[in-house]
This record gives C-alpha cells, structure tokens and sequence, in this order.
C-alpha cells in the first residue's frame, strides 16, 4: 500500500537536498548499451551548420528509451545545438543546416515530406527560460490538447490535472487554475511548461538547461520530477551543472569545443558518451577528466 | 509470442509527414491571406506609378525639356504650355522653408539633447513637437492665412513659413535621435581639452552627427515639397513667373495638379499629369540624396 | 594678476545656450499661435448659430445657416471605410514581413512601403479623380475617398506594427513552436497576445492621419452637401474637403465657419492621435520591462 501511494502522490515527498548526490534509486539497470527497438534516437555522423560555419562536428551517439540523457561541457561546445536539431527547432533559424543521419525510432528526422510540428508532437521541449502563455494555468496546459482537437470540457479538464499531477503541481494550484500563469514563481512556471509539454503526449521531453534560470529549491524539485517523468518519458537534458548531471541522469554525453581546421573557428564535437556512474568514475577520455575534475571548463 | 508481437510493433518507424489536417490547412490559408496582403499593398502603387508614369511621359516627352520652363496658359483649355512658373516655384517655396526649418530644427534639438535632456521645458516640447506633427495640414493652412497672408497678401514666403511649420517637428526629432547616436566620449574629449559645450557641440558634435542631420532633413523637405493645402491659402494661384519670394501670389507644382485635377479640360489635366511627374521625380531624388547619405553613416559605422 | 576662469567666451556660450532653447520653444509658441488664432478667427459663426453649429445637419451659406454635422460624419465615414480596407492589409503586412518572410525578401518590401510612404497626397488625388474614380462605378464618393486615404496610411500603421511586433520575446515564439504549433498557431498564441495593445495605438494613428488628410480628400469625395448617408458609393463631404473647397469664393462669415469647422477638426485629431501615441509607447515600454 505505502509503495502504491508513493507512485500516486510523488509529490508529497518532502525536496531532497542537495548534498545527497547519490545514483538513481530506481528504474531498469542501466547496460552500456541495449536493444534496438529501446533506441529513441540514432545519430549518425550528424552535423550543424550555421551558414558555411560548421557548429557541430560528426556526432555518433544512441540515445535510449525511458533514460535521462545529460549532454555536458563548456559553453559553445555545441550541446544546445545538438539538442535543438532533435526537434527541428533549427528550421526558425535561417541559415541553419543539419547534415548526416537522425533517426528518431527508425525515422528520418529531416526526411523529405517530414513535417516539423508533427516532430514536435512527438518530441517535446522545455526551455531555459521560462516561457508560459500569458493565459491562465488552465489554458496554458490545455493549449496543446485544444490544438490537437479536445474539445469538451470534461476531456480537458482530465487531461489538465494529470498533467499537472505529472509535474508536481496540481496540489498548488488546483484552486487557482484560471489564475494567470505569469504571476507563479519561477520554479511554478517552469514545472507549468512542463506539464503543458507532457500534456501534449510526446514520447520525449527535451531540456535546455531548464534549471539555470531557477533557484536552488525549484531546482532540486525539477530534477525530483525528472527522475519521476523518466518512467514516462524519455529524457534529454543539457545542463551546465556537472553535479546535476552526475545525480540525475543515466547516461552522459560530454562535448567540448575544438580548433576547426578549415574555418579558424570553434567547432563542437562530442568526446564521450557513456554511462554517467562510468564518465564520473572513470572517463575514457582525458579531455573528459579535465573537465570533470575542473582543471578547465 | 505477446512480448515478440510487441517488439515487432515497436520497430515500425512513426509516420512523421504531414498530416491532412485543418490546422495546416488553415495556417496555409493565413499565409496566404499575407500574401495577398502584399499584393494589395503592390497593386495601387504600381497603379499610381504607372498611371503616373505613362500619362506624364507622354506630356512632357512630346516637350522635353521646355515643359519644365514653359509658362502655363492661362486658358485652361489651351493645350501645351508647361509648369515653369510651378517648378520655379516649388523650388522657391521649399528651398526658402528649408531654409527657415533646418536651422531652427537642428538648434532646438540640440537643446534638447544637449543642454536640457530631461527636464520639463524639454519633455513638453518634445510631447507638443508629436502633437505639432499630427496637426493637418489644412488646418496649418488657415493658420498661415490668419497670421501672415490677411496682413501681408499671397507670397512665396508665406507659404514656405507654412512648411517651415510642418517641417520643423520633423527635423527637431531626426536630427535628436542622430545627436542621440553620437557617442559621449567625443564630447568628454573635447570637454577635456578646454573646450566650451557651444564650441563642442558646434565643432564636434553636430560635425559628427551631419550626415544623419542631412538624411533626416532631405526627407523632410521631400514630404514637403508635396504639401498643398497650406499653399493654397499662402501662396495663392498664379500663373505666371514669379521670381519674387515676397512679393505677389505665386504658384507650386501641388497648387498646380490640385486645380487642374477637376478641370473638365483634357489639355489642363494633361498638364496634371506632367506637374505630378515632376513632383513625384524630384521627391524621388530628394529621398534618394537622403538615402545616399543614410548609407553613407552605416559604412562609416 | 586674478586667474580669471570665466573667459570671454562664457558670454557666447550662454548666448548659443539661449538660442538653441529658443529655438525649441518655438514649437510652443507656434503650436499656442495655432489654437489661439483657428479659435479666435472662428467665433463669428459661433455667435451667429452658438452650439448649434454642431447639431445642426444643414450647411447653407447662402441662408447664413452652417451646420457641421454632415462634415464630422462625412470625415468618420471615409475614416472608417478607409481603416476596414487598411487594417488587414496592414496587419497581414506587418504579420508577413516580420513572421514570414525571410531577409531577402523583407528588404524590398521595406523599400516598397517607404516609397509608397513617398507619393504625395496631391498625386494619389490626381490618381484617384482622373483614374480610380473612372473605374467600377466608382465615381466621386466616400468609397473612392475610402480607398486613397486607406493607401496612403497603410505605411504609417504597417511600419509601427512592425515595430510592436518585433518585440514579442522568441522565447514565446520557440515556446508555441515547440508544442506543435504551425506558423499560425504560433502567431495567435505568442505574437498577437503581445502586440495587441501596441497594434491598437498603431491603427489609431492611422485613423488619425486619415482624418486630418485634407488634398486626396477633397478631391475624390464628391463634394456633396448636407445629406448623412451611410450609403458609401454617395458622393460626401468631410471637414478638410470642405474647407479646400469652398474657401475660395467664401464670404467673411462663410470663412469663420469654415474655420470653425477647422478647429472641430484640430480638436478631433489631436485628441485621437495623443491616445494613440500613448496607448504605443506603454506597449513598447511594457514589452521591454518584461
């Protein structure tokens, strides 16, 4: 019974603190590297490219079904690059330019006649900063199913509350759902994008380092939330924050910039990809090491 | 056998094209109703243009260059003739505004950003100087007769204080955001060498800010060269050359098209016609000296 | 031997200091001279019909009787036909130019509305009596001045909506995207959410600017006397059309009451364009606060 209440109200657990940095408490075990049919993602030899200028380099990764994925590293390495490029979110940009292989679940992501919101549908986004409607809580969590064709009243108001369930934010604001969105804390708003991206029903759950602009108590709740959406929803998460990434997730993918020999430029590359408890116990590679043990970065 | 069944449903890729739904239909149709929207906007001035274009060539081709120099009969009726005495005295009319407005405009923006930046006298001028510029022009019209034209008569002056009026907002605001853009460690270093603020702001500032001065003015004087309603109670309606800036009725290219527009005559509407070309091209020119200029401060940045 | 700091050039400075001030002033002085004078010239007719000058719906000089109504009717009208043509045009423009259309493309366009911006008003009037109102009927009407006054104050709205627009913060934008939304979606949920307010006062300076137009105007709208219709293809009258048309033969009291009708008009379009202005410059200043 104590088992089955805890996966009904996760929520009510009080926040974690933040010197308990421990691995994953739950879930399947986590192989270096599984089935194809578990593949969310298959990179192959990917590459971004503003203009003429090659922003990421031949990234070779498989990300894998119901995990939290971290990608790492210092600033301009390419990580919000790559994880913009999963969801088509280059396509606002022009000039911007994805090269190479990205299937998602055997598709190719920019195939001919592949549809951007359809992508989206299925892949969703939160963002660094906080973007909520200027609507009420209500509609903005309703705002994805309205646009998918719910309609009456009863069908939205139960898609809304497990939406909010699912975020950790029915019990604050189930009194209040026509309250403006805007007027909620940072952490609130931030735990409301979320559940307006799950309320859509995607099958993954994309982050851009969505706890940067939060302080450190909404943080620790979002990444409580992170480990309980896991069993839902795939995760992929970009942070900057080496111990968030080492705490939450199940794998880590480290990039780093390097010298591009024929533009003079900066470009990202991915360095390592491995299972987290491994790149922060043992990384395969040096650029890794330095970075974990802050020798630079 | 379930666990096979459900690996074989699994590896089936999603079906990511588009869906036939009325969501992407519809964003298609509004995409379109944009479109259609810049076509609306093309349509009337390629309508204009052209209009202009064809009808006016034909009068002034079939006398070129003596249209612009011809006197204007006095019969409207009479065909040929030109727009001299309405292109002498656009010319003057807008020349001595000019005149009047820059000086006048660039001073007192430099006094709003150079001397009283933020304080009341400053913030009320700059409100009235938006106010100022939304007065019709018609009613500029009358005020120019009631203070000038009822004391001193028709007169090119009269009408080039009218658009000395409607020009002066206009260049007091151009020229306040071209001081704006001048950066303040110019003035610190004149400052620092001994100099006086008038002395910095007339030896470095202004020199400094002088091509957007110049853009923001020549636009000014374009939108004005094209007034008519202020001249028309100013300026009066001559025919005849009239070098006289203060003296006696004058004419303009505007005053021109506007009384010739609901003659019944082909041969007045024809020069219509001309006087418009003449006045579109050399507000053409005018904005493009503008232009010029405006280009000029973006390759110096 | 005193170190004198002052310097003989502290006079001149003070001097240019007092001219510059000067010459801002006197866009006070100008603007006070304005509504002094319009005013005072116009009380001859006030004192011949009192406040019935704006109720009254004949205008008959012949018989000393001035009524305006008809004129601020007519100059309503063709502003409010003159905004329904323009305001989706513009708006679509606006939306286009800013949501749509890449680079490439944009420039042209912004060159396109300046020179549209360019045509004086006298030429679209030349245009619209000579050419326009020759087509479909039209003829001398409120419709046909309608249509000029709507191309010419389609640039003044599309280029402030531009502007309102442009501050919609992309995180919202990316944020609708992100959800599924087509470029439709997305503009209803995150773009015009935003830009409302500041879309408002853009189309009220149009609406003011389509007042106050007075050469286009008067040439196309018919020059009708005395009726309110709310037929649009009836040749009309507005404010400034009539004050063009008829000064020239007008008699001294004829001229009080068009300058009456002149303040009328002043009064209207200042007050609708200092609204307007406000209701913008809160919208971009609430929008970068944000």
């Amino acid at each position: 019974m104590q088992l089955e209440e805890r996966m009904e109200e996760p929520h009510a657990r009080p926040p974690r603190g933040l010197s308990q940095v421990k691995p994953m408490e739950s879930g399947p075990p986590v192989v270096s590297s599984r089935p194809e049919s578990q593949v969310v993602f298959d990179l192959e030899n990917v590459e971004v490219f503003y203009g003429a200028f090659r922003a990421v380099s031949r990234v070779n990764m498989k990300i894998f079904k119901n995990e939290i994925t971290a990608f790492i590293g210092p600033s301009g390495c390419g990580k919000t690059t790559v994880l913009r490029s999963f969801n088509r979110m280059h396509d606002v940009t022009p000039g911007a330019r994805v090269a190479g292989g990205l299937r998602y679940r055997g598709a190719e992501i920019y195939g001919p006649n592949v549809s951007a919101t359809e992508v989206r549908r299925r892949i969703g986004m939160v963002f660094q900063k906080p973007n909520p409607f200027p609507k009420s809580i209500y509609d903005n969590v309703a705002f994805g199913p309205r646009m998918s064709g719910a309609k009456s009243k009863a069908d939205l108001d139960v898609i809304v509350e497990k939406a909010l369930r699912g975020a950790a934010l029915w019990d604050e604001v189930k009194d209040r759902l026509k309250a403006s969105a805007l007027g909620m804390s940072g952490g609130q708003q931030q735990r409301l994008c979320i559940a307006r991206t799950i309320a859509v029903g995607p099958e993954v759950v994309l982050m851009d380092e969505p706890c940067s602009a939060l302080d450190p108590i909404a943080t620790a709740r979002i990444e409580e939330l992170m480990r309980e959406l896991k069993s839902r929803f795939t995760i992929v998460i970009v942070t900057h924050n080496m111990q968030q990434a080492a705490r939450c997730s199940d794998r880590t993918a480290f990039f780093t910039t390097e010298l591009d020999s024929k533009s003079d430029r900066r470009t990202g590359t991915l360095v390592e990809y491995d299972v987290t408890t491994k790149i922060f116990s043992n990384p395969g590679d040096e650029r890794t090491e330095n970075y974990i043990t802050g020798r630079f970065g | 056998m379930q666990l096979a069944q459900q690996e074989q449903a699994a590896v089936a890729p999603p079906d990511l094209s588009a869906k036939q739904s009325w969501r992407s239909v519809k964003s298609l149709i509004m995409t379109g109703l944009m479109v259609a929207s810049v076509a609306a906007v093309a349509l009337p001035l390629v309508a204009v243009v052209s209009a202009v274009l064809r009808r006016g060539l034909a009068v002034v081709a079939h006398d070129f260059p003596g249209f612009f120099v011809n006197e204007i009969p006095n019969i409207a009726r009479r065909p040929g003739g030109g727009m001299g005495p309405a292109v002498l005295g656009t010319l003057m009319v807008t020349g001595a505004a000019t005149l009047i407005a820059v000086p006048l405009g660039v001073l007192g923006a430099v006094y709003l950003h150079e001397y009283g930046v933020k304080n009341h006298f400053s913030r009320l001028v700059r409100f009235m100087s938006t106010v100022m510029s939304g007065v019709p022009s018609i009613v500029m019209g009358l005020f120019i007769y009631i203070v000038w034209t009822l004391h001193f008569g028709y007169s090119a002056f009269g009408g080039s204080l009218a658009l000395a009026c409607l020009m002066l907002p206009v260049v007091i605001g151009s020229t306040e955001q071209m001081l704006k853009l001048v950066p303040h460690h110019l003035r610190e270093a004149s400052y620092a060498l001994g100099s006086s603020k008038s002395r910095t702001i007339l030896t470095v500032v202004l020199p400094a800010a002088l091509p957007g001065i110049v853009s923001g003015s020549l636009l000014a004087v374009a939108r004005a060269a094209g007034e008519t309603a202020p001249l028309l109670f100013a300026v009066g309606a001559a025919n005849e050359y009239n070098p006289h800036l203060f003296e006696e009725a004058n004419t303009a290219l505007s005053v021109q098209i506007f009384g010739n527009a609901t003659s019944s005559f082909v041969a007045a509407q024809d020069r219509a016609w001309g006087a418009a070309l003449t006045l579109v091209l050399v507000t053409f020119l005018v904005t493009l000296a503008a232009r010029v200029f405006t280009a000029r401060i973006a390759r110096k940045r | 031997m005193e170190l004198d700091l002052r310097g003989s050039k502290a006079y001149a400075d003070r001097a240019f200091r007092w001219s510059a001030a000067a010459a801002a002033g006197l866009v006070l002085v100008v603007l006070g001279l304005i509504a002094i004078t319009i005013t005072g010239r116009s009380t001859p007719v006030f004192r011949q019909m009192g406040v019935q000058f704006f109720t009254t719906t004949r205008w008959s000089p012949a018989d000393a009787l001035f009524g305006a109504l008809p004129f601020v009717w007519g100059t309503a009208f063709t502003a409010l036909i003159a905004l329904a043509i323009a305001v989706p045009i513009s708006l679509g423009m606006a939306l286009f130019m800013t949501q749509v259309a890449p680079p490439r493309v944009k420039r042209p366009m912004v060159y396109l509305m300046d020179l549209l911006a360019g045509v004086p008003s006298v030429v679209f009037g030349l245009w619209g009596v000579l050419v326009l109102s020759q087509l479909f009927g039209l003829g001398r009407s409120f419709m046909t001045a309608g249509i000029i006054l709507a191309i010419m104050i389609i640039p003044i709205i599309t280029s402030l909506s531009r502007e309102v627009i442009e501050t919609t913060p992309p995180g919202d934008k990316e944020g609708a995207l992100a959800l599924g939304c087509t470029r439709w979606e997305m503009i209803r949920a995150a773009v015009i959410p935003h830009s409302a307010g500041g879309l408002v006062g853009a189309i009220m300076l149009g609406l003011g600017r389509a007042m106050g137009e007075t050469i286009a105007a008067a040439l196309v709208i018919g020059s009708a006397l005395g009726q309110i219709t709310i037929h649009p293809f009836a040749p009309g009258n507005s404010m400034p059309a009539v004050i063009a048309n008829e000064w020239g033969e007008a008699d001294a009291l004829h001229k009080s009451a068009l300058i009456a009708l002149a303040v009328t008009l002043f009064i209207i379009t200042i007050v609708v364009n200092l609204f307007a202005t406000t209701i913008v410059q809160r919208s971009m200043k609430k929008a970068q606060g944000l």
